[in-house]
């Protein structure tokens, strides 16, 4: 304690210079937004009436655009549309992660260098680019995977070449974050069990998986993230099918509003509804995996 | 029944090895060329399609390139399209990526190092802030943002897509905890013994001790804003600032009416897709993702 004392003595105002930028930044791209959201989302544009012709003028609205946006049938479709999405792309990617992870720390486990490199490159590849890729392999003119034969845009099949993008592009990244805690446990672990006889795979279930769990719930947060603000890969993938519309999830129906529609009242009020849910079940997601780690530890 | 088949040196079939060889594990090893080649199938269609002329692409066999050089002819039509504005998305991408990832390292960097070798009022209030900022999914935020920056008039502009992208709540804290493990504070101590002011410990001390894990948090929010998204697609219109993602978007947007524009797109999405392998592929060693989980520990 005491050399912190001094520590903190006599450096003046150097602490508050170091962090001044990241407030001000804090201040102006996330607090400011977020408030002037708010002010926006309590009014709404009125027509003005009578003989003075056109034009509109701002009223306030109180609660009525959050009453509007909470009863519109588009954004709860939508909502359902991301997550049943979420319900593919979360444990998918997070089971193939860790499954890709714990192969590569097998010993006798071949070509390592070169798969881990291959599986990890499409962290590199933006989410567009991988959904215009993607696209083209599933469009039946152009698919060399029985797109012709196949409707990879069907009512139900659309979510899974939607969460496949997604999953693509999220595999390696999380794959090299759990590869990473694993090649950190020492070898000694796995001696004893080694010599009681226990399988490769008893001891990946039962003493590696268990170990890197931390890193595994890291993925997870990140993984339920992503999927919380879907909207790179049906956004590209739209104008390859009908069967993406132009409000297919949350943050679509959100950028519709401000910019199909020109309504900025209703978009700032779906972006307010939108953040304070994602921002609770990013919460509600991280406290959950976080208690249940700890339950396991003991 | 002690000792395990698999070590039986003597019995290597590669036979004449004279270091002892354990056997190949066969279904890992297939899996993991099984997920290799699920990466790495849309790359190679890409590539295939890229050969094609426009009239070949919808006609011709899909995985059967064309050998008559129309990857020439692709590439000269994409730098003729609009006086080679592809070229230009290219730049704006690069140039975004590695301005914005710079600044927001030396953000993250001098927010990380304050929180973990100052006492100071508000530190807990801040770390706590920033933590909550982890959890905030921030591509909701741009549309609130763009509303904002059109009220000041900063939109369609290169300043509008680099400064929300300078606040990274996750460099942030992976900067914290990475001052704290790599920066002594006997060393500060001795450096101040020695008259040596704090801002020049941050530079000369602090930031070079930082430096393997600033170069992962510059890698990670280069990568970040390289495959961003919406928040260019709602901040510009000029098409001179798009980045690639935006710019190859509105490509195949006008695609829908004008099929020959799709095989454009397919030689953009080549094109973009190879520089930053490459770029990748060369940065590899200075990657140290220990860090991204390190923080657990």
């Amino acid at each position: 304690m005491a050399r912190r004392r001094t520590a903190a003595r006599g450096t003046g105002g150097f602490p508050y210079l170091l962090v001044l930028p990241a407030v001000l930044l804090f201040a102006a791209f996330v607090v400011a937004p977020g408030v002037y959201a708010l002010l926006l989302s309590f009014q709404r544009r009125k027509v003005n009436g009578g003989l003075l012709g056109g034009g509109t003028h701002t009223v306030w609205a109180g609660l009525a655009n959050y009453r509007d946006v909470l009863g519109d049938s588009d954004l709860w479709s939508g909502v359902g549309r991301m997550l049943v999405l979420g319900a593919i792309t979360v444990p998918g990617t997070v089971f193939f992660a860790l499954l890709f992870a714990v192969l590569l720390d097998m010993e006798r486990t071949r070509l390592k260098r070169v798969t881990r490199l291959t599986i990890f490159l499409p962290y590199a590849v933006p989410g567009v680019i991988a959904s215009l890729m993607w696209g083209f392999l599933y469009l039946p003119a152009t698919s060399p995977i029985g797109g012709d034969r196949v409707d990879f845009f069907g009512s139900t099949a659309v979510f899974f070449s939607v969460a496949n993008v997604a999953v693509w592009g999220a595999v390696g990244f999380n794959m090299i974050v759990i590869y990473t805690a694993l090649r950190a446990l020492p070898a000694e672990l796995y001696e004893s069990a080694r010599l009681d006889g226990a399988t490769e795979w008893q001891i990946v279930l039962r003493i590696k998986v268990p170990l890197v769990m931390p890193a595994v719930v890291m993925c997870c947060l990140f993984t339920v993230l992503a999927a919380l603000q879907v909207f790179n890969e049906p956004n590209t993938l739209k104008p390859l099918s009908n069967a993406v519309t132009s409000t297919w999830v949350p943050l679509m129906k959100i950028y519709d509003d401000a910019f199909g529609n020109s309504d900025i009242h209703t978009a700032a009020a779906t972006s307010v509804v939108l953040t304070v849910a994602a921002l609770a079940v990013s919460f509600v997601t991280a406290r959950v995996i976080q208690s249940r780690v700890q339950q396991e530890a003991k | 029944m002690t000792a395990a088949p698999a070590r039986a040196p003597q019995l290597d079939p590669a036979g004449g090895a004279p270091k002892p060889r354990r056997k190949v594990a066969l279904l890992p090893t297939t899996a993991l060329v099984l997920g290799a080649l699920y990466c790495v199938v849309p790359t190679l269609w890409i590539l295939i399609a890229a050969t094609k002329s426009r009239t070949k692409l919808f006609s011709t066999a899909t995985y059967v390139p064309s050998l008559d050089l129309g990857i020439w002819h692709n590439i000269k039509d994409l730098t003729d399209y609009q006086d080679g504005i592809f070229w230009r998305w290219m730049l704006n991408s690069f140039f975004y990526a590695a301005v914005g990832g710079l600044l927001a390292s030396f953000v993250s960097a001098a927010t990380g190092y304050a929180l973990a070798k100052y006492a100071f009022r508000g530190r807990t209030a801040l770390f706590n802030t920033i933590l909550a900022g982890v959890l905030l999914p921030q591509i909701v935020l741009a549309v609130p943002q763009y509303l904002l920056l059109s009220k000041v008039g900063m939109t369609d502009s290169l300043i509008g897509v680099l400064l929300p992208q300078l606040f990274n709540p996750y460099g942030i804290y992976l900067c914290r905890i990475y001052a704290a493990s790599a920066v002594p504070d006997s060393l500060l101590e001795a450096g101040r013994i020695d008259g040596a002011g704090e801002a020049r410990l941050f530079f000369s001390v602090g930031l070079r001790l930082m430096g393997p894990g600033l170069v992962t948090v510059f890698l990670l929010q280069f990568i970040a804003i390289w495959n961003n998204f919406l928040l260019p697609y709602v901040m510009l219109t000029s098409d001179d600032k798009f980045p690639l993602t935006v710019g190859l978007y509105s490509l195949l947007r006008h695609g829908a009416d004008e099929a020959s524009l799709y095989s454009l797109v397919v030689t953009g999405t080549l094109l973009s897709v190879v520089p930053v392998i490459a770029l990748f592929l060369s940065l590899q060693r200075f990657w140290r993702i220990d860090l991204v989980t390190g923080a657990l520990k």
